[in-house]
């Protein structure tokens, strides 16, 4: 068990061989690593594609959420006024992202595919308020966009968040 | 190059009394001018996280130590009894941040066992692999920072790599890198994806590489067997007074681990040894840690044959109390939308009873003790975290250390302080 000098040069070989390596690190502001797909990021919500919010304004979402930190308050449609697909719709929608823990259990409890985590997480702000996320916030389309690893091979057919593909 | 003789453990007990986990100036020592009063941390960047330790020395000597703790207090055993049975998924695995698979899995089990649950062999077999890497994981850290701390700065940087590539095959299944919460009651939250399997093989024919590096690179490194060999003793009489599990207990010669003393998960099918090792000090422990993350890789090798001939099989129990509806249902079976509707806003019921399930996590016997009414919430949730009671044996192991040597036990002991404070 004694410590032999050879056994010190073992060591710096190891370091030595590095040199001949490709670096592993990445250039990262420049440089994106694609996120797998069941990554959860920033919330995004969904429309339909002839405008309709996906969103009923059910508060099933803010029910499941273990950190209590979506805030809905639903007010019915009228003639005048369609904003979502059902009888309902969210009035506010927000998410107080700086309490979100991402366990994405949101997205599961929405019966109507209308909340999903999605690729973005540069989601840092200089102030606690700019994080909460409203409605408009969460319908827009993110202005950084994360490249994604190839869905077919890293995700199942349906995801768990997904009633129809 | 002369050989020092490497101090031999001791036989018998010397924990320090009356109390055991602190260790008091002798009475002489008491009023000497040359003691000096130290605290070390709960910012000091070599005591893993916000622990406070009151070092008495009189010059290099340490001769009283006492930990204080309680700086990452989350109250989150409190908070799980506010929450329904799901939604406290969410929490084990954040208090033991660094091992929190194994956390997940605690909880879990301990939810299965109140309902009776059956979980799906799939299910089974993922959870073992999961729990074995993320013990490669927790290992990874351990090795990095202990070492880091030991000035072995270059260990730190293959050790997080070799991490990252675990973090990756995490962030593939899960969805996220680390609190997965993808550990349900009754089974996994998701299939497996189709490519994780040849993901994970890459990292299986990797990672004996890795191990054999960072072997050549401190096994027999002069340095480092100079600031292990022989430091913070603890015998394996005093281990067990102590109540140490895990590594620190089979460093000090006890053959005791809970994957083979009493099997869970499918523990009795794998094929792996624990290392158990004499000598009790820092380096032995080190030792157990790197012989472990090679089992570790060969059980993760051996799960992966097992899920391979898994493919579409069910992955959760089909127990439409407790498990989610399958989620193409909710638009065409009413029944499903409302099992969907009360799982989610009142959550499931467990029945009556208290039950205690111990995991062998990376640091040790990870245990949770839950009590149920019978409702919709835990009545208590009690963990029994490997890292407090790793921590209490700080005062034994120093026992006639010096000042650098603190450094290289309290990094040996490995506590994580989310788990040590919880
Ligand atoms: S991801 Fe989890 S914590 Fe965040 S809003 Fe959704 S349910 Fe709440
Ligand atoms: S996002 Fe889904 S669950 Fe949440 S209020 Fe809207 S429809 Fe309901």
């Amino acid at each position: 068990m004694s410590p032999q000098p050879y056994s010190s040069i073992k060591g710096f070989g190891v370091t030595f061989k590095q040199i001949f390596k490709k670096p592993i690190t990445q250039q990262y502001p420049e440089y994106k690593r694609p996120v797998y797909p069941r990554f959860r990021g920033r919330h995004r919500l969904w429309t339909h594609e002839n405008g309709l919010e996906k969103c009923v304004g059910c508060s099933l979402c803010a029910a499941a959420c273990p950190a209590d930190c979506i805030r809905v308050v639903a007010a019915e449609n009228t003639p005048g006024n369609r904003v979502s697909a059902g009888e309902r719709y969210a009035r506010i929608y927000e998410i107080n992202l700086s309490r979100c823990i991402f366990c994405g259990y949101c997205e599961i409890a929405c019966p109507f595919d209308a909340i999903t985590l999605e690729a973005e997480f540069e989601i840092s702000e200089y102030s606690r308020d700019d994080l909460i996320y409203t409605k408009d916030m969460l319908l827009a389309e993110p202005i950084k966009r994360v490249p994604v690893a190839d869905r077919q091979l890293y995700d199942t057919p349906i995801p768990a968040y997904k009633a129809k593909s | 190059m002369a050989t020092v003789e490497r101090p031999r453990i001791y036989e018998g007990t010397r924990i320090p009394s009356p109390i055991p986990t602190i260790l008091r100036l002798s009475d002489e020592l008491r009023d000497s001018p040359d003691v000096m009063q130290v605290n070390f941390g709960p910012n000091h960047p070599s005591t893993h996280g916000v622990l406070r330790l009151i070092v008495d020395l009189a010059g290099e000597r340490v001769e009283g130590i006492e930990a204080v703790i309680g700086y990452l207090h989350t109250g989150f055993e409190k908070t799980m009894e506010q929450k329904t049975w799901w939604k406290a998924i969410t929490y084990p695995a954040r208090i033991d941040y660094v091992g929190f698979q194994n956390d997940e899995l605690v909880f879990v089990l301990a939810i299965e066992k109140l309902l009776e649950l059956e979980t799906p062999q799939k299910a089974v077999w993922m959870r073992m692999l999961l729990c074995e890497l993320n013990r490669i994981h927790s290992h990874l850290v351990y090795l990095g920072t202990a070492a880091l701390e030991l000035g072995a700065i270059s260990m730190f940087w293959y050790c997080f790599r070799e991490r990252d590539l675990v973090l990756d095959l995490f962030e593939l299944v899960t969805g996220v890198r680390m609190h997965t919460r993808y550990f349900q009651a009754g089974g996994l939250a998701e299939d497996i994806p189709p490519g994780f399997y040849a993901e994970c093989r890459k990292f299986t024919e990797w990672m004996p590489k890795a191990v054999d590096d960072y072997e050549s690179l401190i096994d027999r490194n002069e340095i480092w067997l100079e600031r292990t060999q022989g430091v913070g003793l603890l015998s394996a009489d005093d281990a067990i007074a102590l109540g140490q599990s895990g590594p620190v207990l089979r460093a000090s010669g006890v053959d005791w681990d809970l994957r083979r003393a009493e099997p869970y998960l499918a523990y009795d099918k794998v094929d792996f040894e624990v290392p158990v090792l004499p000598n009790g000090d820092v380096y032995d422990r080190y030792r157990v840690r790197m012989i472990e993350m090679r089992e570790s890789t060969k059980i993760v090798a051996q799960c992966l044959d097992r899920l391979e001939g898994m493919e579409g099989e069910p992955w959760i129990a089909d127990d439409r109390k407790v498990v989610l509806p399958p989620r193409h249902e909710l638009h065409t079976s009413m029944e499903s939308l409302i099992h969907h509707f009360k799982i989610v806003t009142e959550g499931y019921r467990v029945p009556e009873g208290e039950v205690y399930v111990a995991i062998e996590s990376p640091r040790g016997e990870k245990a949770c003790y839950v009590i149920s009414d019978g409702g919709s919430r835990p009545w208590r949730v009690k963990f029994r975290a490997p890292s407090l009671v790793a921590l209490e044996a700080t005062a034994t192991c120093m026992r006639g250390a010096l000042v650098a040597d603190l450094v290289a036990i309290v990094g040996s002991l490995d506590s994580v302080m989310g788990d040590t404070d919880r």
